[in-house]
């Protein structure tokens, strides 16, 4: 689990993956100067008062990692980032939290508290404006579960002013993890109540999209080749793809999701969209804060031909079930508000060009007819020419979280596994009893607005002035 | 008499570049069409109004930018001082990192008192570098965080700090189908705030200008630069130098308060809005010939039938006959087809202006009754040509342009702020993002605006009779007047 602490100005090229249990694998791709300080820090040989003088001898990122298992942390640095994670930014311990949320949460929550707190402290005075905090983590598991959503209580304790962006992998249902259900719904209580934006991530369809990738590079059809470096699976300047571990592709996904959001934050652009704008556009109501995201195009095709047709085409794919980072169709529920950030060399003709073309097809939730919230950043990713990250508040989410609702519902009625969470100082009955409310309340709200879908408008009456 | 502008936030950055970049331009191109002397003249007079001589060579903007975020701010300076014609004082910019956020509370509420002073400091300064002040320029769009909040707010302290300088502010009317979801809260809070401090709001719609861009200019991949581009050649028609009417010995010296005096007569109507003809891509001007009589007739219909462009003009629509009983046509429900002016200016660019017959505008019939036309209708012109177009005519009017759109921000932020779905556990939209009591005041406020535009058509169906002198001071003695046409009349 890693957090990222963003600060202002500029930021890094920097995408950084997470794997639930397994593999880290990071990539760099550097490039403007003044664009490292978003998410890395420069420490510059000289050192001194004017602090840009001095070539930068190294850049550390402004991340915190923690890990309740040393494998995956000892592994990084050993990779090639190394010289990337400053040491001293990291929590680890030896046995793991055995998938158990209590475990994470509770006992090593309160052991590792004060370690935590001054470790947020110290990354956080480095930064000369601090906007954002991302936490990445996964929900099935015990420590990324429960001590994330641990840090992320703390975090609102400590910095109550500053956005907490959470980017959640879900668990899919044939997850091997037995009681993914409990740990992922006591943490989404953490989130409901805590976060001020979760962008959910199910692994299926990340794989889905892997696939889709390989069947294109592998079909062999005339002119289908594709630049290697420009795959949202690639990392770009990394050694050969042979032999990668399964997860690094998904995980690069989820990397440039990330890149893509904070682009508008470190480069320039003429309609500038910043991390706290989109927690100020997308959510209508503090608790229904659940982006679905979706990345496109997936790839570009190595013979340069760049009609506005393919243009088009990028805009429509973001709407796309395929594309989604969910298993979720956001095109047949409700939308409450929609975010598009363009990267590249868009122009705003063509975004509203879109927008207009596209709109007729989607349903927008009745007090927000034209609810789109836009960007422009000029700055293109690694290998391709342009490219769209929409994050969209959709109904669509709510399968996912009745279908999470339905698996806890099937352990917890026979009570199994219970008594690992129980053991546990301060774990209680009424915690899972709290938890499951607290997620069908949420799914009663998403259940309210699509009641409202496709009724007739019926605009409230306008305020009369007494004369 | 100098103007200094403010700049807020990204949109009032970019564009105000564009602005100082149309007026340079202008001055330094080769197509003034006039005498050396006058080209002289109006070189001097442009340069008093907008730039500042000092030592080095190139001459300095009269401007502050304010934005709450680096990056635009960065970009807009390096991008002047590239120019080699001019560029931005090395102190005149005030920047933060962390950005509004698009919360009109944030850009109001949290950075305007904060850095109030910094601003205001920078504002001063500016003033103090004038030789005589004619008044602030500000340039903000209304749909974001900083340009609106910290605008208003900014607004506001510009009038407490200089209560009898004339305040100009130039607000960009978002796009229809959406730039950013709250916008309509954040316009609706703007423009109620800045009808309390501003002199007059001349009023900008992205949509209009995209529709210039694509059809008369014909580009095919519109940017923002270009949206820009066409609003500055607009704003740099009607605030590069002129005669008036009352002097036509020297070029005006005071184009704010010119502006004020005959385009808002009374401070409850203070929307203008601008349309400029001719425009076209630059490659077609040198094909391209204009006659008088024919930009006039245009920029008339353009004004009766409420059209933004010289294309698409609804000629069907006409004046209603003076004197004649009110159908039932002209009520309040039915779409307003005439457009309905209280005051309207016509600025007049390029050779043989005057002889150039102005008659159709001063027609009573397209205006209010509570105004003399005389009053009503003032022009301003020099032979001296504009960016390139031999002949070029502006109309600033203060009508019921805006009221159609208005009506739709209304409508769509009431939409958003009323309706509350069901269970106790959902507080209402705003609620957790601004601060309740800021947004009570508001719908009110925008509302009545809507209201008082309105009323113009109420008071047009009054006009079968003579509205008597006494009916004209009742209607104005709510607010104080301080314009000086207004207080003779009184006193006669």
């Amino acid at each position: 689990m890693i957090i990222q602490i963003p600060s202002f100005p500029g930021a890094v090229h920097f995408p950084v993956e997470i794997i639930p249990t397994f593999n880290w694998r990071l990539e760099t791709q550097f490039s403007y100067e003044e664009s490292f300080q978003t998410l890395a820090q420069a420490v510059r040989s000289g050192g001194g008062p004017d602090i840009y003088k001095g070539k930068i001898c190294s850049l550390k990122a402004r991340a915190l990692l923690i890990d309740m298992e040393e494998g995956v942390v000892n592994e990084i640095l050993q990779g090639p980032l190394r010289d990337v994670f400053d040491s001293k930014q990291l929590i680890t311990d030896v046995s793991g939290s055995g998938n158990n949320w209590a475990v994470g949460h509770k006992l090593y929550g309160y052991q590792y508290r004060e370690n935590i707190v001054e470790k947020l402290r110290k990354a956080a005075e480095h930064c000369d404006c601090l906007q954002c905090f991302f936490i990445i983590h996964s929900m099935g598991g015990g420590t990324g579960s429960g001590l994330g959503t641990f840090v992320l209580n703390l975090l609102e304790d400590e910095f109550p002013e500053v956005y907490r962006c959470v980017t959640s992998v879900y668990p899919s249902g044939e997850d091997d993890v037995i009681t993914s259900p409990y740990n992922t719904v006591l943490a989404m209580k953490e989130l409901n109540e805590h976060a001020d934006c979760v962008l959910p991530i199910e692994n299926e369809s990340l794989f889905d999209i892997v696939n889709k990738i390989h069947q294109m590079i592998n079909s062999g059809k005339l002119g289908s080749t594709v630049k290697q470096n420009s795959l949202v699976t690639s990392s770009a300047g990394s050694a050969k793809t042979v032999q990668e571990k399964p997860f690094d592709a998904m995980n690069n996904i989820v990397a440039n999701l990330l890149l893509n959001l904070t682009s508008s934050a470190r480069f320039e652009g003429s309609l500038n969209m910043d991390l706290n704008e989109i927690s100020m556009n997308l959510v209508p109501f503090p608790r229904l804060h659940y982006l679905v995201s979706s990345l496109t195009p997936l790839y570009t095709l190595a013979d340069v031909n760049v009609p506005s047709r393919r243009l088009d085409q990028m805009f429509s794919d973001a709407f796309s079930r395929e594309h989604q980072l969910i298993q979720a169709d956001p095109k047949h529920s409700l939308y409450l508000a929609c975010a598009l950030l363009v990267r590249g060399n868009v122009q705003v003709s063509d975004l509203r060009r879109n927008i207009e073309r596209l709109k007729p097809s989607l349903h927008f939730v009745s007090w927000n007819q034209e609810g789109w919230k836009t960007g422009l950043c000029s700055v293109p990713p690694v290998g391709h020419s342009h490219s769209l990250l929409s994050l969209a508040n959709n109904t669509c989410v709510k399968p996912t979280f009745i279908e999470l609702k339905d698996r806890f519902m099937k352990l917890y009625k026979k009570k199994a596994h219970l008594h690992h969470y129980l053991h546990i100082d301060g774990m209680e009955q009424s915690c899972f009893s709290e938890a499951i409310s607290s997620l069908s309340d949420l799914i009663e709200e998403y259940n309210e607005l699509d009641a409202t879908k496709g009724g007739p408008r019926t605009d409230p009456s306008r305020l009369k002035i007494a004369v | 008499m100098s103007i200094v502008t403010v700049q807020l936030g990204q949109c009032g950055n970019q564009i105000g570049h564009e602005v100082f970049n149309a007026i340079c331009s202008d001055v330094h191109g080769t197509h003034g069409l006039c005498s050396k002397k006058e080209n002289e003249s109006y070189h001097d007079a442009c340069k008093e109004r907008f730039f500042c001589e000092e030592e080095s060579e190139v001459p300095v903007a009269r401007a502050v930018l304010v934005d709450m975020e680096p990056k635009v701010i960065g970009q807009t300076l390096s991008m002047a001082a590239r120019s080699g014609y001019w560029k931005y004082g090395d102190q005149s910019h005030f920047c933060q990192k962390q950005g509004s956020g698009n919360n009109w509370a944030n850009g109001y509420s949290v950075h305007g008192p904060r850095h109030k002073e910094v601003i205001m400091n920078l504002v001063q300064k500016e003033a103090e570098k004038c030789d005589r002040l004619g008044g602030f320029f500000t340039i903000m769009s209304m749909a974001g965080g900083t340009g609106s909040g910290l605008g208003a707010y900014v607004t506001q302290c510009l009038r407490d700090a200089f209560p009898t300088s004339f305040i100009l502010n130039h607000v960009i009317w978002p796009y229809g189908t959406g730039e950013i979801i709250v916008q309509n809260y954040n316009s609706v809070l703007t423009l109620s705030h800045l009808y309390q401090s501003s002199d007059a709001l001349l009023v900008h719609e992205n949509d209009v200008i995209h529709k210039i861009c694509a059809q008369l200019m014909n580009i095919k991949q519109i940017s923002f630069r270009d949206v820009n581009q066409v609003i500055a050649h607009q704003l740099g028609s009607v605030f590069q130098p002129t005669y008036t009417a009352e002097c036509g010995l020297h070029y005006s010296r005071n184009p704010l308060g010119d502006l004020m005096e005959t385009l808002v007569p009374h401070p409850e109507f203070k929307m203008l809005g601008l349309r400029n003809i001719p425009q076209m891509p630059e490659n077609s001007l040198a094909y391209s010939t204009f006659s008088w009589p024919g930009l006039i007739k245009h920029l008339r219909q353009m004004l009766i039938a409420n059209a933004k462009m010289e294309e698409g003009i609804d000629w069907q629509v006409r004046p209603p006959r003076l004197g004649s009983s009110i159908p039932s046509s002209h009520s309040t429900n039915k779409p307003l087809q005439f457009n309905t002016s209280i005051a309207n200016l016509v600025i007049l660019r390029g050779k043989d202006m005057h002889s150039v017959d102005l008659g159709s505008f001063r027609d009573p019939s397209l205006y209010t009754s509570w105004l003399n036309p005389q009053d009503a209708f003032n022009t301003w012109k020099t032979p001296r040509a504009f960016n390139k177009y031999e002949k070029s005519a502006s109309l600033v009017s203060n009508s019921q342009f805006l009221l159609k759109p208005l009506d739709n921000v209304v409508g769509k932020a009431w939409n958003m702020f009323a309706s509350k779905p069901g269970t106790g556990a959902l507080k209402s939209p705003p609620e957790h993002l601004f601060s309740e009591q800021l947004w009570h005041k508001t719908p009110r406020t925008a509302n009545t605006l809507l209201d008082k535009i309105q009323v113009t058509v109420q008071l047009n169906l009054k006009k079968t009779s003579p509205v008597s002198f006494r009916d004209r001071k009742e209607m104005l003695s709510t607010q104080p007047c301080f314009f000086k046409p207004f207080q003779q009349m009184e006193r006669a």
